[in-house]
């Protein structure tokens, strides 16, 4: 197990687990949000690609009204 | 140049004909929003993005919106709310383009809490990369006007000053300053953008040349919302027209309006 800051909070995730791994797990339909790790912006075509090391802090983006 | 109240304005290659750009945030209810869209008929909606962290969903807001939008026939404009350094802001930006799917993007980097005063140096940063990387930037800057013609020469199509500070609803608070960005930038586009209180302030806008209102707070706020939106579009309208038909210029002194000639007639008849 590792365990990852997700917006801001530690949360446990199998070894080997990929960003578009967590984003399922979490029930987010992948157009859904947006995500980002370690400060930086991680398109949702590259989501398979990342595998998320011990603390790295993920970060994930939701629409919302706005002014 | 002859313009009327249905002159059309241009972002990049897209043309708009509504100088109304509406906010989204603080309404009573998805339906009074998409009401109030209608009743603006604005053509440009500003959305936002939040973490995931705070649960809950957005009591269909957003869908309210992308509905309101396609219905209205408008386009959304993403903004980068709440970042601090140009660092946050071009990794929200990219995300807003994402989501959104579109490469508008309003640029917000605040640069002092109290106020919410937008920092000119990040947003230049921050402005110059996005531009670089294909996206259309909407700046929200002050009335600088220096540091407007940097943002204008890193690329940005247009300038959004504020008004007064974000949610104020002070209305135009250095219309000097205002009036120099637009006497010093004539072929610039300029929204002014926030601070925005009551309709007069956006025909205030108008009249003194600006190409276009964004605001939120101000209808949304509202006690009737809908109305309110209504009211701001006319007031757009009239303040635009009023502009392209050209404000007299104000006296010092009294100018009599009517063409009496000489004695007055009646005085002579008494006489």
């Amino acid at each position: 197990m590792i365990t990852i800051q997700l917006d801001g909070q530690p949360h446990e995730l199998p070894d080997a687990c990929t960003l578009a791994a967590l984003v399922d797990a979490l029930g987010h339909a992948p157009h859904g949000i947006a995500t980002a790790v370690d400060g930086l912006f991680v398109p949702l075509s590259q989501r398979a690609e990342i595998m998320l090391r011990e603390g790295a802090a993920v970060l994930l983006f939701q629409p919302i009204v706005g002014g | 140049m002859s313009h009327t109240h249905t002159d059309s304005w241009r972002v990049g290659e897209v043309t708009l004909t509504s100088r109304f750009l509406l906010g989204t945030a603080g309404y009573p209810s998805p339906q009074i929003l998409a009401d109030a869209i209608a009743a603006s008929r604005t053509e440009v909606v500003t959305v936002g993005l939040k973490r995931t962290l705070a649960n809950g969903g957005d009591n269909g807001f957003v869908e309210s919106i992308r509905a309101a939008v396609r219905a209205n026939g408008a386009r959304l404009l993403p903004n980068t709310a709440g970042c601090r350094s140009a660092r946050e802001a071009v990794q929200l930006a990219h995300m807003a383009r994402e989501l959104f799917d579109t490469p508008w993007i309003k640029l917000e980097v605040v640069g002092d809490e109290h106020t919410l005063q937008p920092d000119p140096f990040e947003l230049l940063i921050a402005a110059t990369e996005l531009v670089r990387a294909g996206f259309t930037v909407f700046p929200y800057c002050t009335d600088d006007l220096v540091s407007g013609r940097r943002l204008l020469d890193a690329g940005c199509p247009l300038l959004m000053p504020w008004g007064a500070p974000i949610g104020s609803g002070q209305g135009l608070l250095n219309p000097f300053a205002l009036r120099t960005l637009r006497e010093r930038l004539p072929d610039a586009t300029l929204i002014i953008d926030a601070g925005i209180g009551a309709p007069s302030h956006a025909a205030r806008a108008m009249e003194l040349g600006f190409d276009a209102v964004l605001l939120n707070s101000a209808v949304a706020q509202a006690r009737a919302p809908v109305p309110m939106a209504h009211a701001f579009r006319l007031a757009i309208e009239a303040g635009r027209t009023a502009w392209s038909a050209g404000v007299m210029a104000p006296q010092d002194f009294a100018v009599a309006s009517t063409p009496v000639g000489g004695e007055p007639v009646l005085l002579g008849a008494a006489a």
